[in-house]
């Protein structure tokens, strides 16, 4: 029996995510943003997190999923890295639950797409699914700088 | 190991500050033989030598070595310091840095053994003036790489050293206080660190452990004796002799002599004292302690004759718990130990010193704190840590203050600007332990110089001014690369053989003036040759054969923007094209290197006389200047030294200046096309309510100079100056071209810098050589007479027209008349928090009349630069700025008049700046404050 390990648990379009919860600095309120000219649209833009400037991630965009309802206020998870720290949009925020491996299976072939790279497994939770998110992948982004006139 | 670690980082450290002061004395040395210098770098060699012996690195120290024995017979004046020495000592020098760098990468001094260096050392040392390149290694007698012998050998000129030549009268020299201090530093750690091995060694004898301890004392010896503490060096003399036989393992260790040996550290411990309270070191001979010392030699351990009271005396010198514990379990003379301080045996000596010690203590303490406690080396992380979190301090200091302004709690107000004040002061200090002085930088370039002098046959003399100039490491690094590369060119290429110079009646000896100074809230460092100049068509004629510009091109062309050609990458290369052109070689890299960390740089030339190189740097990297602007609804910093210029056009003006072609919006200025980039287009914003090419009322320019193009960014609004605190981007949004960085506002929001020079490479408006725009007014030393110029107009009474070079001007101002006040005589006003003069000009230039419009609330405020200082020339309307021919020159002996020229068909004056600026320099300028003041 392996070690049980705690996810910060959060929703995204009916989805139902954790990321590993050591990873995870803080949640906070949707803060004021500035946006990032040019960048990929993935990007929603730069918080100050206490004098700290953090690179705020659309994950709804990231996943490819539907764009949220204009009305849905999204929650920042602000995960800490390296690099400093990163804000990740999501629907909701869950609880933190305490899961084992016993319940983890590879994410189903039949799953495509971005979502297939970013999902590194599938917990088989009591009605529902717990998909773990690769935080690492999640936090990478590609700008498609397209020429502009001048 | 991790103390080891420690141990040859900190040496590697300190060899390298050790290594550049040799370099600089020897050089010093060539033009001023000075018994200090020698002694000094002498010193430097010495404890290089010790320390690597410390650490176990045979090749490097046997090097050093041979040098070291070499520098001694100078300075003992057996030898003369001949250019050869210089030379070979120099190539050591080198050859110990490389060996280092091996430390530091591999661990390990490397394999090379530098038999030919050592040779043609020791060759010197005999008088033999060879300077030897064939590879005769056999016959040397210094190469002597067991580390054991070396030691003896090291040993043995010390002993014969250690007759002090004329040391005493050195010690207020402040280099000699310097080392002093550098000495007792080092010699506290070393003693802890020995009092750590011996105690170590009394539960596990270890050889390594031993032969640390015997260098760290022999260390102690050999500088004492260097700096000509003779009671100290004896002291330490005997204890290395009972050491070494312990090493050798004639000797055991046993509890008698280790107590003996922590005896001697408190007595070292004590002269130290003693040296840093009366630069002395005592006058305790401590001649019981050495007896036994002395006896301890003995195979018996001298254990029966083990002068008690001399113990005793060193539990009362320093009564360190740590020993006590350690010297506790000795049987045999344990009552009278340490541990038991000052018993009833004491003899009468020991009471005296007792007696003594206590009565010097309060004064040791009152000292504050030793040498050793006052000085840290701090990790440059940690700095940077703290920098940041200043950073964040000042930010949210600002916003407190944004919000305490709109309380009526006065407590709170209060409080919050004792925080402001704090947060200031904090700042401050963290900036300053950020920042070094220029000098560190420059100190190599002594070497450099007298080098590649020596090797292109040119005599030039390096002088520099305003060493002390500080500002923040990184920055010191950035342009560390770009100035040696300017030096080594200046040396290369800008000062003329001798006989050249001879030639054209200029002294054989060339002058390389470094300089450095504080203007503007950055740092300027010019670099100044009295060489042959840059031939401007030349470089022009190159360019065009190379094809980085055309012919046209050149032709549109100002002999300041020829020059700047110098700088584009297809110059760098070719060895042909800096022969010619005299310079080159890898000036696009300098370029790029100083504006990479936000900095200009600019040329002047005068054929014949020489070249200048302008650096302007900013003092720090961590907070700018900026201009915040706003479009398309978000607010842009764009950094201030980018910034030439801002326009505003308004109503008809709109549609008179700006045109189109092809779609590219142009804007005339001063009868110079600018190409326009609005900036929301650029970073695909919506267009604001003020779009420019609409029916819009007002639009506002941004005249940017990056990488040789200029263009104007058109903005919806243009908001004001701030100093920004500069914040990277996280990975992200690396990569994204316009974008230099982020800050935050004093509202708590995020603005984003825009990187200028991504900016104009974005819209394909970076130099490819096309992009010279024509008027290049920064001319300050506009060198071609005839040529066009950039003038400020301006009117003087009722009817003069006066030209002011526009380079000259720093900024124009207009200011309310109230703000006006006096300092003696002088009339002042505040600004940018500092006093700025203020001269009428219609009270120089009095021929002009008193203009009629003394009813004016404003003052028109022309702010002239000059080097440190700035004066503001107060005038009655500023007319125009244009870009002119200057034709018919008629000279005039008017006061501050320098000449008379027709300027758009109007008889100008232009003004002489220096005469004018000078006056209120140098005369108290009564009679302009008593007018001043009638108004």
């Amino acid at each position: 029996m392996s070690e049980p390990k705690q996810y910060c648990t959060f929703y995204l379009d009916d989805l139902f995510f954790g990321i590993d919860v050591l990873m995870v600095q803080e949640v906070i309120k949707l803060q004021d943003m500035t946006n990032v000219p040019l960048a990929s649209k993935v990007v929603q833009g730069l918080i100050n997190l206490r004098g700290q400037i953090v690179t705020a991630i659309d994950l709804r965009r990231r996943l490819e999923l539907s764009e949220r309802p204009a009305d849905q206020e999204p929650m920042n998870i602000v995960i800490q890295t390296d690099d400093g720290a990163v804000s990740l949009l999501v629907d909701e925020i869950g609880d933190v639950l305490e899961v084992t491996e016993a319940t983890l299976e590879p994410p189903p072939r039949t799953v495509k797409g971005t979502a297939r790279e970013l999902i590194t497994g599938v917990h088989k939770l009591d009605g529902c699914l717990l998909l773990i998110l690769d935080t690492e992948k999640a936090m990478t982004v590609t700008h498609n700088l397209v020429a502009v006139e001048a | 190991m991790g103390e080891m670690d420690a141990a040859i980082a900190e040496f590697l450290i300190e060899s390298d500050e050790n290594l550049g002061q040799v370099e600089r004395d020897l050089v010093d040395m060539e033009e001023a033989p000075e018994q200090d210098t020698l002694s000094s770098i002498f010193r430097a060699i010495h404890t290089i030598k010790g320390t690597c012996a410390f650490l176990g690195y045979s090749k490097l120290e046997s090097l050093a070595h041979t040098g070291e024995t070499l520098l001694s017979l100078v300075r003992d004046g057996d030898l003369t310091l001949s250019p050869a020495i210089t030379s070979a000592l120099l190539t050591m020098v080198d050859a110990i840095r490389q060996m280092l760098e091996c430390i530091e990468q591999g661990g390990t001094d490397g394999e090379e053994e530098y038999q030919e260096l050592k040779v043609r050392l020791t060759a010197l040392q005999t008088g033999e003036i060879t300077v030897d390149q064939s590879g005769t290694s056999a016959d040397h007698n210094a190469s002597n790489d067991s580390p054991a012998s070396q030691e003896t050998t090291a040993h043995d000129s010390e002993v014969a050293e250690s007759e002090p030549v004329g040391i005493v009268a050195v010690e207020s020299d402040p280099a000699m206080d310097e080392a002093i201090g550098e000495f007792l530093i080092e010699s506290d750690d070393n003693l802890s660190q020995v009092e750590r091995d011996l105690v170590e060694l009394e539960g596990t004898p270890d050889d390594n452990t031993l032969s640390s301890i015997f260098r760290a004392i022999h260390t102690i010896k050999g500088t004492c004796a260097f700096l000509g503490y003779s009671k100290l060096e004896s002291l330490a003399h005997t204890g290395e002799t009972l050491l070494s036989l312990i090493r050798d393992g004639e000797l055991d260790l046993t509890p008698p002599r280790t107590s003996a040996l922590l005896t001697m550290v408190d007595a070292i411990r004590q002269m130290l004292a003693s040296i840093e309270t009366n630069k002395h070191d005592g006058s305790d001979d401590y001649v019981q302690l050495k007896a036994q010392l002395t006896a301890l030699l003995k195979e018996d351990g001298g254990l029966a004759s083990l002068p008690v009271p001399s113990t005793s005396e060193s539990s009362a010198v320093n009564p360190s718990p740590p020993q006590s514990q350690t010297v506790d379990p000795l049987p045999v003379q344990s009552e009278p130990s340490i541990s038991s301080g000052v018993s009833a045996q004491t003899s009468p000596e020991s009471v005296s010193t007792v007696a003594k010690n206590e009565t010097k203590s309060p004064i040791q303490d009152s000292k504050g704190p030793s040498a050793a406690d006052s000085s840290i080396r701090v990790d440059v992380s940690l700095l940077d840590k703290l920098m940041n979190m200043v950073g964040e301090l000042v930010l949210t200091r600002n916003q407190i203050l944004q919000c305490s302004g709109t309380q009526e709690d006065a407590g709170l107000l209060a409080s919050s600007q004792r925080l402001s004040l704090i947060t200031s002061e904090l700042q401050e200090g963290i900036m300053k332990t950020r920042m070094q002085q220029i000098g560190n930088v420059w100190s190599k370039f002594p070497r450099v110089v007298r080098d590649l002098s020596l090797s292109c046959g040119k005599e030039i003399r390096l002088e520099m001014e305003g060493k002390e100039t500080e500002l923040d490491k990184t920055l010191i690094e950035a342009i560390k690369d770009p100035l040696t590369h300017l030096v080594r060119n200046s040396v290369d290429h800008g000062v003329e053989p001798p006989d050249i110079r001879e030639q054209h009646g200029k002294p054989r000896e060339g002058v390389l003036l470094l300089r450095a100074y504080h203007e503007g809230g950055q740092v300027n460092i010019e670099i100044t040759d009295d060489g042959g100049g840059i031939n401007a068509q030349r470089v022009a004629e190159i360019a065009v054969k190379r094809g980085v510009v055309t012919q046209e091109q050149i032709s549109r062309m100002q002999e300041r923007e020829l020059l700047t050609l110098i700088f584009l990458p297809g110059f760098s290369t070719a060895a042909k094209v800096t022969n010619v052109s005299g310079r080159g070689v890898g000036m696009d890299v300098v370029r790029t290197n100083i504006e990479k960390i936000g900095g200009t740089i600019d040329i002047s030339t005068k054929l014949g006389e020489g070249t200048t190189f302008k650096l302007k740097v900013p003092l720090t990297l961590a907070i700018i200047p900026a201009l915040i602007v706003t479009s398309g609804g978000e607010r842009f910093a764009i950094p201030q030294v980018s910034l030439l210029e801002l326009v505003r056009l308004e109503g008809s003006a709109i549609k008179k200046s700006i045109e189109d072609i092809h779609g590219a919006p142009i804007c005339r200025l001063r009868g110079n096309l600018l190409p326009l980039v609005h900036l929301n287009k650029v970073v695909q914003l919506p267009p604001s309510t003020l779009l420019a090419d609409d029916e819009s009322e007002v639009i506002n320019i941004v005249v940017l100079q990056a990488d040789g193009a200029r263009f104007g960014l058109v903005v919806d609004e243009i908001n004001d100056t701030e100093e920004i605190v500069v914040k990277p981007l996280s990975k992200q949004l690396k990569g994204i071209p316009v974008l230099a960085g982020a800050t935050i506002m004093g509202d708590g929001r995020v603005a984003l810098i825009l990187d200028v020079m991504g900016l104009a490479k974005r819209v394909g408006l970076a130099i490819e050589g096309g992009e010279h725009t024509h008027a290049d007014h920064l001319g300050v030393n506009s060198e071609s007479s005839g040529s066009r110029k950039s003038l400020l107009l301006i009117q003087v009474g009722d009817s003069g027209q006066v030209a002011i070079p526009l380079g000259m001007v720093a900024r124009l101002e207009e200011i309310p008349l109230s703000t006006l006040e006096t300092a003696g005589e002088q009339e002042v006003i505040q600004y940018r928090q500092e006093i700025l003069p203020v001269i009428r000009l219609s009270s120089v230039l009095t021929t002009y009349g008193q203009s009629q419009s003394s009813e004016q609330e404003t003052l028109q405020l022309v702010v002239i630069s000059q080097g440190h200082r700035q004066v503001g020339l107060a005038v009655d309307r500023i007319v125009d700025i244009v870009e002119e021919e200057v034709k018919a020159q008629t000279k005039s002996n008017q006061p501050g008049i320098l000449c008379s020229a027709i300027v758009q068909e109007r008889v100008t004056d232009l003004l002489d700046v220096e005469e004018v600026v000078g006056r209120c320099q140098l005369v108290p300028v009564e009679n302009s404050i008593q007018e001043a003041v009638g108004v």
